[in-house]
């Protein structure tokens, strides 16, 4: 039988919003057996999830923390992957009008995934509706996935030797990685990031590296205004 | 408190003031600087390639070559031919684990 309780535009917004939640999943389990393997508790990896709520900066701060990093690090290196929420907050700021109150509870979903959702629809009321149900969506699915990683797997430390569960934390950062390097120029900052890091983990504290590789962005000359087409 | 619970309530406090800066201060129709823009574009490359190394080859404060270096090559084939996430994931930590069973 067809749907006809929602108009069409607001249905594709629920198909996109689930299938968004449903791709984020597998990133929330990775990320409860990486705060499993931190040695973090249930409650602090639901923390992460629920307070923080954006993905590649939760991974970044509590992989900093696994290595013996300091907080000082740990921190900066969530901020600095963060920074582009700043951007999502301008894109969307348009479309999310209404109380303060209101839109200092909707600025907690603004991460990729509800920005993703709502800058493409066509007008501002289908803006907003997409951001809410595309967050909400994520926000539900993280935090239940999150759960799920951590409780599972923070029994066992050999199981996390064992079936190679530590090899998960760099393939989910290549897994986020992966879709920047079609672009040419962020292939060379990632790999002159890499190199930085690698050559400054045995003179530096942990977390330091991270950091430090931020600095290749000057290779792709960040003042410069984007060439057009 | 503990070290983890600073990071996570700093990073939180943080992260929030990043996020909700635009729907709290601008009324709609400006927008950010263009390097700003830029920065923000740009800067998760390097930060997620450094991550990607460290988290492979890193042990403290010594580079290691291990069975985690198996996985992630084999993580990045199943990206290469455009496999999902949750495939990549798997596979990497399937070919860490027969690395480390055959005593590679």
């Amino acid at each position: 039988m067809k749907d006809t309780r929602w108009p069409a535009e607001r249905r594709e917004i629920h198909r996109q919003a689930l299938s968004i939640a449903l791709a984020v999943s597998p990133f929330g389990v990775a990320f409860g057996v990486v705060c499993a393997e931190a040695g973090l508790s249930v409650w602090q990896a639901l923390g992460f999830s629920t307070l923080v709520f954006s993905g590649s900066a939760q991974f970044a701060a509590v992989s900093v923390l696994a290595d013996g990093g300091a907080a000082v690090a740990a921190v900066t290196a969530g901020l600095l992957l963060n920074l582009r929420s700043l951007a999502f907050g301008v894109a969307m700021a348009g479309s999310l009008r209404g109380p303060v109150w209101w839109r200092a509870l909707a600025a907690q979903l603004m991460i990729d995934e509800s920005t993703a959702v709502g800058t493409v629809q066509a007008t501002d009321a289908l803006k907003r509706y997409g951001y809410l149900v595309g967050g909400l969506g994520v926000f539900v699915l993280w935090n239940l996935t999150t759960v799920l990683g951590v409780s599972v797997l923070s029994s066992s430390e050999e199981l996390i030797t064992d079936l190679g569960i530590d090899a998960t934390i760099p393939a989910a950062f290549l897994a986020l990685l992966w879709p920047r390097l079609h672009d040419r120029e962020q292939c060379l900052v990632a790999a002159a990031g890499a190199l930085v890091a690698v050559l400054l983990v045995p003179v530096s504290p942990a977390g330091v590296p991270i950091i430090a590789a931020a600095a290749a962005v000057i290779l792709a000359k960040p003042w410069r205004a984007p060439e057009g087409p | 408190m503990s070290t983890v619970t600073v990071v996570l309530l700093t990073l939180a406090v943080g992260t929030y003031a990043l996020k909700a800066a635009g729907p709290l201060l601008l009324g709609g129709d400006r927008s950010l600087p263009c390097w700003v823009d830029r920065l923000a574009l740009m800067l998760p490359a390097p930060l997620l390639a450094a991550l990607v190394i460290t988290s492979t080859v890193a042990n403290g404060k010594d580079l290691v070559l291990d069975a985690r270096v198996f996985g992630i090559v084999a993580a990045a084939v199943v990206l290469r031919f455009r496999g999902p996430f949750v495939v990549a994931v798997v596979v990497a930590a399937a070919a860490t684990a027969i690395a480390r069973a055959i005593g590679a």
